[in-house]
């Protein structure tokens, strides 16, 4: 009679002891940044395999993204004769929102689920106990160099796709809609703020990117070594982002806009 | 695997082209360009009865190129004002002391902005003067309102000319 509830009490302490661990587990990471700093190259190594090589698909996405936004904006615009204001809307959607958003989506399908695979599968391997065999600590040598690319390429890749999308957006908008060019950009430019809309979008970019590799490389660290662990891992690292995004989007946004 | 080298410039590459898109948001998409340029301006004040809906950072015109912008709106206790500074672009110096400034609306659901037409004085303002000839914003409720009014005063024999004329 009482198993339902031991069930229960099962999964809430498993869930509090994941994130536990997953605290300790950062803070030992943190602890690795001196080290980082004095060995450039390995954090080097992996911004381009978490960042550059996600250029292209960010770059592609922001293209069609903006173009969309261009054409939908234009056509609800134009019922209210307000199509001067395509600029606006399209700036205002990706800087604020879609860019950071997108990306962080973006990045963990293709960087976060690559980091978890990859660490997962030095777990299983056991590439990691090796390394603690021979008194390297793998959370400053493996995991620290990962985590810190992460957190700095993606408020570069957001940046890229809010300016890459803004790009379409004038393409399709000025180019083969026919909007007024002076007006899309100068539109644009007063009612789009530095601080309130490019400095908060860009701390949006920044804490997802924080929360995406977070997840991606705990989850691979904490995976079960063996194939099967390491699928699961892999999984769970890019629908907990995903999660994990769009959450903290509503509380940043509720936080950043919410006000007036 | 490739080199070090290689590596490293595509970080570089990547890190210069993450910068150059902040770069543009900043400056192309953003108001940031025109906020730097004003760190000289000079500031003027006008006392409103009304100011509809106009907000900081409002554009301040005259003859409809902007030459600043609403800097401050706040409420003056003892007359009952609102009472807007402006910053104005220090290229725009000659405005005669005698210039008036009204609330006008950007087209007919648009934003507020002010308008400012110059007078005759020979005299320019300068740093923290005040304008003294206002006019406020159209509210449009008012407006209706006073028109329905002045339909029904005039009301009867002379409200069916009234309609058939509109």
């Amino acid at each position: 009679m009482l198993a339902p509830f031991q069930q229960l009490g099962h999964a809430t302490l498993g869930t509090m002891q994941k994130l536990g661990r997953a605290n300790l587990f950062i803070c030992h990471v943190l602890t690795g940044l001196p080290e980082i700093l004095r060995r450039i190259r390995l954090l080097l190594a992996q911004v381009y395999s978490v960042g550059v090589l996600t250029i292209l698909l960010v770059s592609v996405s922001g293209l069609f993204v903006g173009m969309v936004l261009g054409l939908q904006g234009y056509n609800v615009l134009s019922d209210f004769g307000a199509e001067q204001t395509l600029g606006v809307m399209v700036a205002a959607s990706l800087v604020r929102e879609l860019g950071p958003v997108v990306t962080a989506l973006l990045f963990a399908g293709r960087a976060g689920s690559a980091l978890t695979a990859e660490i997962g599968l030095m777990k299983a391997t056991e590439q990691l106990s090796g390394m603690e065999m021979m008194a390297v600590d793998p959370l400053k040598r493996i995991i620290a160099p990962r985590f810190f690319a992460g957190c700095l390429s993606m408020p570069l890749l957001a940046s890229l796709f809010s300016m890459i999308g803004v790009m379409g957006g004038y393409f399709v908008g000025v180019g083969l809609l026919g909007v007024d060019e002076g007006a899309f950009w100068s539109q644009m430019r007063s009612r789009i703020d530095f601080y309130d809309d490019i400095v908060n979008g860009l701390i949006k970019s920044a804490v997802f990117g924080v929360i995406v590799t977070w997840i991606a490389v705990f989850e691979g660290y904490d995976a079960v070594p063996t194939s099967e662990g390491v699928s699961r891992a892999t999984t769970r690292s890019v629908v907990y982002s995903a999660f994990a995004v769009l959450g903290w989007d509503f509380v940043l946004t509720a936080l950043m806009f919410g006000g007036d | 695997m490739q080199s070090s080298k290689a590596i490293e410039i595509w970080v570089g590459l990547f890190v210069a082209v993450g910068l150059i898109a902040l770069f543009f948001l900043a400056m192309q998409v953003s108001n940031l360009a025109e906020l730097r340029s004003n760190d000289d301006s000079y500031r003027i004040v006008a006392r409103f009865e009304n100011i509809g809906s106009l907000r900081v950072r409002a554009p301040v015109s005259v003859a409809g190129v902007t030459v600043g912008r609403v800097s401050a709106i706040s409420f003056d206790n003892q007359t009952y004002e609102a009472v807007v500074e402006m910053r104005i672009d220090p290229k725009y110096d000659t405005l005669p002391i005698d210039t008036s400034a009204s609330i006008l609306t950007a087209g007919l659901l648009g934003e507020q902005y002010i308008g400012l037409s110059p007078g005759g004085a020979e005299e320019h303002l300068a740093d923290g003067d005040e304008i003294e000839l206002t006019q406020s914003a159209i509210v449009l409720e008012q407006v209706i309102s006073r028109f329905l009014f002045n339909k029904a005063e005039g009301g009867g024999a002379s409200g069916g000319a009234a309609t058939s004329s509109e």
